[in-house]
């Protein structure tokens, strides 16, 4: 378990995070949810190691995340930011590849391509697996990185945004490529997610951020309603129920 | 296409002829006395060579970027102001001239810590433009070599035309005293390389993915920044400053052979330098006759490959 303790981050004087406690349980998709500014991004980069907190801490499995081995962390958590800006050349299956570094420090075994087999497989890039990245469309590089955190077989992949630049097609696919990740592997997935409706229909918790500070934390139906959608967002969103998914009709609210 | 290994060996076989043609080609008078000298030489021209495409291509690595290289970003003044400022303050008699490799721990040392506070401020935060950082290499090499030229105005002309012989180091003026220095220095870097290839190949990905992958970025990045400065103030000092030199072999070895692997990037462009300096120098001294030197053909080449790269660059920005 990811156990977030008081994490607080300052940029400059202005706190973006600010005293945020919250328990990620294994084997769900937790969204990170909240209007721009929320530090949803800042938070998920202080759980992943990349941004240092200045208080708190980050705990996984009782252990302080700072304090671990960065090639055993790595084992453990992945993360994809938003910007997949390469200044290399790569072909889809050389950055997929590179998810097996912690494992084999850049010389695969016939297991580490087993691994990469299967997640282009999973991520449906077998057929332009040597293909150059700069060559593909934003969808087809963001299907990439997400397989190259596939392959990296961690027990938890953090995820920022990666729906970004991708259409409705390619979105639900992520989507539900994510879902059987936890479904039938095991996995662990906390996402930031601009699209409420994705979150609602795919996630199973929610955390919900405000000017750095966390306003809702629960299971999804706990969250997508009218009244706790507003003191999020500060919108009177009504809420329609569709195949038993609730759907966010935001497009009219008044704001 | 042919493959990386083919080119490879295609670059090994012809710096061999380079360095074969320079060693022994129309040795007129006495071998015992030409031959040591060229062969001084003909190592000086490797050592550099290597030195320079190795550091270029890391530093690259690092800074994520093809166009800046230490020495456009300055590092390369820094040398000619550590040794003006010692001639300044104290003199070419004194243990800091007469004592080289007391001369050249300073200038190592001073080099190092101008790189590390130039990416600290400059490169760490990812926010400025390629652009602007190649102003701002411009504008302190500019302000570096001002400050050079006030303090040598200033010095006593018998030690000015002392440190003018000390700057001024070229091919045909190897500072051959430190040449052993310089190939164990070399050695040492070679050793290191060889340990974090594979750390660098990770760190192409750029900071988020390197860490992503397990690999401690800001304290390689140091680390690479360290090296790549130790390595150009070996060749600096061996044979004075040549700007553009790494820009056209670093670039040339991404081009010809066209892959991420460092351990391939790395031996091509040390290979392409060394057919590059040695040829060269070959061409000057038996073709051109001397009339010309090659850091000039050089600097002229690399500008003018240099303004291409920049347009080809802004293209793709645009």
């Amino acid at each position: 378990m990811i156990e977030i303790k008081g994490l607080t981050k300052r940029f400059g004087k202005k706190p973006v995070v600010e005293d945020v406690s919250v328990k990620i349980e294994p084997g769900t998709i937790t969204s990170f949810i909240g209007p721009n500014g929320a530090g949803k991004s800042t938070l998920l980069s202080m759980v992943s190691r990349l941004l240092d907190s200045d208080t708190g801490e980050v705990l996984l499995d009782q252990e302080n995340v700072k304090k671990m081995k960065s090639t055993e962390f790595a084992k453990r958590v992945s993360i994809l930011k938003q910007s997949n800006y390469l200044n290399v050349r790569l072909t889809v299956r050389e950055l997929v590849s590179f998810g097996r570094y912690p494992y084999s420090r850049g010389r695969l075994t016939a297991e580490d391509e087993k691994f990469v087999d299967q997640a282009l497989g999973y991520m449906n890039l077998t057929d332009i697996q040597n293909e150059f990245l700069d060559e593909l469309s934003g969808g087809q590089r963001q299907r990439a990185f997400v397989a190259m955190v596939i392959a990296q077989d961690t027990e938890y992949v953090l995820l920022d945004e990666p729906l970004n630049n991708l259409d409705m097609k390619h979105s639900v696919q992520i989507m539900k490529i994510l879902r059987k990740l936890v479904d039938e592997l095991g996995k662990t997935v906390v996402i930031v997610l601009h699209d409420i409706n994705f979150a609602s229909v795919y996630s199973d918790r929610i955390v919900a951020l405000k000017n750095g500070k966390l306003v809702k934390n629960g299971p999804t139906h706990e969250i997508i309603n009218s009244a706790a959608l507003r003191e999020v967002y500060d919108m009177d969103i009504p809420i329609q129920e569709q195949d038993g998914c609730r759907i966010c009709v935001y497009f009219k609210a008044h704001a | 296409m042919a493959k990386n290994s083919t080119k490879l060996i295609f670059l090994a076989l012809l710096s061999i002829v380079c360095v074969l043609l320079y060693a022994f080609y129309d040795i007129k008078g006495g071998f015992d006395y030409a031959f040591p000298r060229r062969m001084v030489r003909v190592t000086a021209m490797v050592v550099t060579g290597v030195a320079i495409a190795y550091s270029t291509v890391v530093f690259q690595t690092i800074t994520h970027n093809r166009i800046l290289t230490p020495s456009v970003m300055g590092l390369d003044s820094m040398y000619e102001v550590v040794q003006t400022l010692i001639y300044f303050f104290a003199g070419s008699m004194s243990i800091w001239v007469l004592n080289k490799y007391l001369n050249f721990g300073v200038a190592i040392i001073a080099m190092v810590l101008f790189a590390v506070l130039l990416y600290r401020f400059l490169f760490r935060a990812d926010k400025y433009p390629i652009y602007f950082l190649l102003i701002i290499g411009m504008i302190l090499g500019a302000l570096l070599g001002s400050l050079v030229s006030f303090l040598q105005v200033m010095i006593d002309p018998v030690e000015y035309l002392s440190l003018q012989s000390r700057l001024f180091a070229s091919f045909t003026n190897v500072n051959a005293d430190l040449l052993y220095v310089a190939i164990g220095i070399l050695l040492i870097a070679f050793i290191y390389g060889y340990l974090i290839i594979d750390k660098l190949d990770v760190m192409s990905l750029g900071r988020e993915n390197a860490m992503n992958l397990g690999v401690n970025y800001d304290r390689m990045v140091i680390n690479v920044l360290i090296l790549s400065s130790i390595l150009i103030a070996t060749s600096t000092a061996l044979v004075g400053p040549i700007t553009f030199f790494g820009l056209i072999v670093a670039n040339l070895s991404y081009q010809y052979l066209a892959t991420y692997k460092h351990s391939i990037l790395i031996l091509g462009a040390s290979l392409i330098s060394i057919v590059a300096l040695v040829g060269g120098q070959f061409l000057v001294e038996h073709i051109f006759e001397l009339r010309t030197t090659l850091s000039v053909i050089i600097n002229f080449v690399g500008g003018i490959y240099f303004i291409y790269l920049l347009l080809k660059e802004s293209r793709a920005a645009g």
